[in-house]
C-alpha cells in the first residue's frame, strides 16, 4: 500500500520532460509518429515563404522553408531586404560622422556598436583613454545589454505565445532609455562615445538613479521567472528544440549567448579584456545542452551579471577627465571654445576637417549583446576610412539557422530565431 | 586586447608553408600573413587542426579593394581566432583585378558560406567549390559590386 | 426645422448625424496598424503599445500582421530598393480605405543614407498621409502622428474619396501652420 502511494507521488511530481520529444502528426491513416513519416514516402513537399513581412522574423527576414507536412525539410534563409549600404557609406564618411551609422546597424546594443567602433579608431591612433571615461563605457554598455536582452525576452515570449511579458520587459526597458536620455539627449540612438572619450560627463545625480534602478530591477526579473521559468507551457515549447552541438557551433562561427548555450566558456570581455573589463568581477553562465531553452537561461543569467558589473561601476566610478589629452583628435570643452583662440582653432579643424589617421590596419573585438562584435578598419592616412568592416555577431549567427531547425517542425522555427536574438539592421547592413 | 601568436609560432608557420607564405606583416600588435591564393585552404586547414594554433573559429571573413589601377587589385581578408588558446591571426590572400578567383574555405569553417556570399555579392570576388554561391545581400538582377572602388556611392540610376 | 429635428421628435432613440462625420468617427478611432517594422523605428513602433505609452488610449493598438486586416500602414524604418516592391506590394493588399505613416528621417527622405541602397523617401512608390520627424522619433510623436491622422481622416468626405487619391495636402508633424 506504501509502495503505490510512492509511486502515485512519483507520477504526480512534474517530472522533467525529456529532450528527445517524440513529435506527432496526423495524416489520411490518422495520428502516426514523425519519425516514420521521414521514413516513409510521402511524395512531394511544400515550399513555404516566410517574410519579409512576417511578426516572428524580428524584422525584413525571409525563410524559405521546405516543408514535409509540418516538419521543415530544409531552410534557406532570403536576406537584404534591409540592406543599407553602411559600409561603402563608412569609407565616404569621416571618422567622427561614422558613429552615429555605428548606432544604427544593431540599433538593440548602440552603446556597443559605438564601443567597437571608436576602440578600433583610437587603436589605430593609439589613444590613451582615461579611466573615468573607460568606466562609463562599461555602465553604458552593460545597461545597454540589459536593454537589449530585455527586447529578447519581450518578444521570444511574444513569439512562442506568453503575451504579457513583453509589457514588462519593456516597461523596464524605458528606465533605462530615461537614462540614456539624461546623459546624452538621446534613447535609442544615442552616439554618447567619440574617439578618445565621451560626449559629455554624466549628470548630477546620475548615480542615485542608476542605484534607483538596481534595486528595483531584480524585482523585475524575478517577475519574468515566475512568468517564463516556471511555465510549463513555455518550457516543453523550448527543450529540445533547435538543438546545436558545441562542435557544431564552433564551425559555423556562433558567439556569445549562443555559444555558451552549447557549454563553450568564451567570451570576448574575460579572453580579451577591452575598455578595463579585466577590472569587473563577473561570472560567465553556460549550459550544455545548446538547444533553446539553454539559450534562454544563459541570457536570463546575464540579466545579472550585468547588474554585477553595472553596480561595480558605480561604486568605483573614479574621477578625472573624460577625454583623452589629444587635442588633434578630441574636442575641446565648449567653455574653452569660447574663451581661448587655440581651443576654438583645434575645434574648427576637427570639426571641418575630421581628423587624420595613421596608415595600418585593425581588427578590434568586442562582445556585443549578441556576440562577438568586430570591427576591421583599414586607415590609409586620410581623414576617412579607407575600408570598414563590421562583424556582426546576428549575420554569423542566423547562417546557423538552417542547421538548427532541419527536422523540427514549422512552430519551431519561431521559437528557435527569438533564441537567437537576431537584428536584421546588423545583419544586411 | 587581442593576442597574437609568438614569433616563434610564425617561423614555424612560414617554415612549413614556404612556398604558400609570401609574407608577413606586424602592426599595432597584430600580425598579417600573406598567402599564396593557390594554398588558401591547405594552409587554413593546417591553422585550424595543429595543436600548437587551433584556429577552430573564423572571426570574420571580408573583402577589400586595393584600388583601380593596383595589381594585384582584391584582397580577402581572413580573421582567425583560437578559442582555446586565445590567439588571433589574419591572413590575406591577394587577387588579381580580372576574375578573381579562390577556393573556397566552407569545408574548414562552415561559417565561411555566408561571408564568401558576402564577399562575392560586394567585391564578385569568385569563390571555387562553395556550395551555394549567390548574391545575398543584394537582389539577384542586381549587376554591379557595390564595395568595388570604381562603384560610386549612391549608385546608378538603373537600380 | 430641418428633417432631423423631425426625427428626433418622433422617434427619440434615433440618433441622427451626417453620413461623412458617422462613418470617419468609426474609422478614425480605431485605427488597425499593420506591422511593417523595417529598422530602428520599429521598436519604438513596439513601444507604443507598451504600458509606458499605451496607444490604446486612441484606438490604434490591434497591430494587425495580416495587411488585408489593416487600414494604416506605419512604415517604421529604411526601405531598401530590395524592400520596395514587396512594401508596394503590402501595400496594395490592404483594403480600402487606407493611410500611411511614414514613421522617421529614413522612410521619410532617406535620412542618413543616401547611398546605392536606400529609397530615397518612401513617398516614392506609395502615398503617404503623415510624416513624422526623428531619428527614431520618440514614441510620443508617432502618437502624435496617429492624431494628426484622425484628424484627417475626419475631415475626410465620402464623395471626394476617390481611392487611392489622397486628397488633403500631408501633414508635416512640427511644421503644420
Amino acid at each position: 500500500m506504501e509502495l503505490e502511494q510512492d509511486q502515485l507521488r512519483e507520477r504526480a511530481r512534474p517530472s522533467k520532460p525529456s529532450t528527445q520529444r517524440t513529435i506527432f502528426a496526423e495524416d489520411a491513416s490518422g495520428i502516426i509518429d514523425i519519425n516514420e513519416i521521414n521514413e516513409r514516402e510521402l511524395g512531394s513537399t511544400m515550399t513555404l515563404s516566410m517574410g519579409p513581412q512576417h511578426p516572428s522574423t524580428h524584422g525584413v527576414l525571409r525563410l524559405e522553408l521546405e516543408l514535409d507536412g509540418e516538419v521543415v525539410k530544409s531552410t534557406k534563409p532570403d536576406i537584404g531586404y534591409l540592406h543599407t549600404g553602411m559600409e561603402k557609406l563608412m569609407e565616404a564618411k569621416k571618422y567622427q560622422s561614422n558613429i552615429c551609422i555605428t548606432d544604427r546597424m544593431d540599433y538593440l546594443n548602440p552603446m556597443g556598436n559605438n564601443l567597437g567602433y571608436v576602440l578600433a579608431v583610437e587603436k589605430l591612433l593609439q589613444l590613451e583613454i582615461p579611466p573615468r571615461a573607460q568606466c562609463i563605457r562599461v555602465l553604458m554598455c552593460e545597461l545597454q545589454r540589459i536593454a537589449s536582452h530585455l527586447v529578447w525576452i519581450g518578444t521570444h515570449a511574444l513569439d512562442v505565445g506568453a503575451m504579457s511579458v513583453f509589457f514588462y520587459a519593456f516597461d523596464e526597458r524605458e528606465k533605462i532609455l530615461n537614462m540614456f536620455e539624461d546623459v546624452c539627449g538621446g534613447r535609442m540612438t544615442p552616439s554618447y562615445f567619440r574617439v578618445g572619450g565621451m560626449f559629455q560627463d554624466l549628470p548630477a545625480g546620475f548615480d542615485g538613479k542608476v542605484r534607483q534602478f538596481l534595486s528595483e530591477f531584480p524585482a523585475a526579473l524575478d517577475a519574468f521567472d515566475t512568468l517564463l521559468t516556471g511555465n510549463r507551457i513555455f518550457r516543453n515549447r523550448l527543450e529540445g528544440v533547435g538543438v546545436i552541438s558545441a562542435e557544431d557551433a564552433i564551425s559555423w562561427g556562433l558567439t556569445g549567448p549562443s555559444l555558451r548555450a552549447s557549454g563553450i566558456e568564451h567570451d570576448v570581455r574575460r579572453a580579451e579584456p577591452y575598455s578595463g573589463y579585466e577590472l569587473y568581477d563577473f561570472d560567465i553562465p553556460t549550459r550544455t545542452a545548446g538547444d533553446v531553452w539553454a539559450r534562454y537561461h544563459v541570457r536570463r543569467q546575464e540579466f545579472r551579471e550585468s547588474l554585477k558589473i553595472v553596480l561595480q561601476c558605480i561604486d568605483k566610478m573614479p574621477g578625472g577627465p573624460i577625454k583623452a589629452d589629444n587635442d588633434k583628435v578630441v574636442l575641446p570643452d565648449r567653455d574653452d571654445m569660447k574663451t581661448h583662440m587655440d581651443a576654438l582653432i583645434h575645434h574648427f579643424l576637427i570639426a571641418a576637417d575630421g581628423f587624420k589617421v595613421p596608415e595600418g590596419e585593425v581588427y578590434v573585438a568586442i562582445e556585443g549583446s549578441k556576440g562577438e562584435l568586430g570591427y576591421y578598419i583599414v586607415a590609409d592616412g586620410s581623414e576617412r576610412p579607407y575600408r570598414c568592416h563590421v562583424r556582426g555577431p546576428s549575420f554569423i549567427n542566423l547562417s546557423a539557422l538552417p542547421s538548427m531547425v532541419e527536422g523540427s517542425l514549422i512552430a519551431d522555427v519561431v521559437a528557435v530565431i527569438g533564441s537567437i536574438d537576431i537584428v536584421l539592421g546588423e545583419i544586411d547592413r | 586586447m587581442a593576442k597574437a601568436p609568438s614569433t616563434e609560432d610564425i617561423a614555424f608557420l612560414r617554415e612549413r608553408f614556404s612556398e604558400a607564405i609570401t609574407g608577413v606583416r606586424e602592426g599595432l600588435g597584430e600580425i598579417s600573413c600573406y598567402v599564396d591564393p593557390r594554398y588558401i585552404v591547405d594552409v587554413c586547414r593546417f591553422l585550424r587542426d595543429d595543436s600548437r594554433f587551433q584556429f577552430n573559429l573564423l572571426s570574420d571573413l571580408c573583402g577589400a579593394d586595393l584600388g583601380m589601377d593596383q595589381e594585384p587589385r582584391f584582397e580577402v581578408i581572413y580573421h582567425l581566432y583560437s578559442i582555446p588558446v586565445g590567439h588571433r591571426l589574419r591572413l590575406k590572400a591577394q587577387l588579381p583585378p580580372d576574375e578573381p578567383t579562390i577556393e573556397s574555405v566552407t569545408s574548414v569553417w562552415k561559417t565561411a558560406n555566408w561571408h564568401e556570399r558576402e564577399t562575392f555579392d560586394m567585391f564578385g570576388i569568385v569563390f571555387t567549390g562553395h556550395p551555394d554561391l549567390r548574391r545575398i545581400l543584394m537582389p539577384e538582377e542586381f549587376q554591379w559590386h557595390p564595395l568595388r572602388k570604381d562603384y560610386p556611392v549612391r549608385g546608378y540610376d538603373d537600380f | 426645422m430641418g428633417i432631423e429635428n423631425k426625427v428626433a421628435n418622433a422617434l427619440p432613440e434615433v440618433l441622427t448625424a451626417r453620413l461623412d462625420w458617422l462613418i470617419n468617427w468609426a474609422r478614425k478611432s480605431s485605427l488597425w496598424p499593420a506591422t511593417f517594422g523595417l529598422a530602428c523605428c520599429a521598436i519604438e513602433m513596439m513601444a507604443i503599445t507598451a504600458p509606458r505609452n499605451d496607444v490604446a488610449r486612441f484606438g490604434a493598438e490591434a497591430f494587425r500582421a495580416s495587411p488585408r486586416q489593416a487600414d494604416v500602414m506605419i512604415v517604421a524604418g529604411r526601405v531598401s530598393k530590395k524592400m520596395a516592391p514587396v512594401l508596394r506590394r503590402i501595400y496594395d493588399q490592404m483594403p480600402e480605405p487606407k493611410w500611411v505613416i511614414s514613421m522617421g528621417v529614413c522612410a521619410s527622405v532617406g535620412g542618413i543614407f543616401d547611398n546605392y541602397a536606400i529609397l530615397q523617401g518612401v513617398d516614392k512608390i506609395v502615398p503617404v498621409d503623415v510624416y513624422v520627424p526623428g531619428c527614431p522619433p520618440r514614441p510620443e510623436g508617432l502618437i502624435y502622428a496617429i492624431m494628426k491622422l484622425q484628424e484627417k481622416i475626419q475631415k475626410e468626405s465620402l464623395r471626394n474619396r476617390p481611392d487611392m487619391v489622397v486628397t488633403e495636402p500631408p501633414v508635416m508633424v512640427g511644421r503644420e501652420a
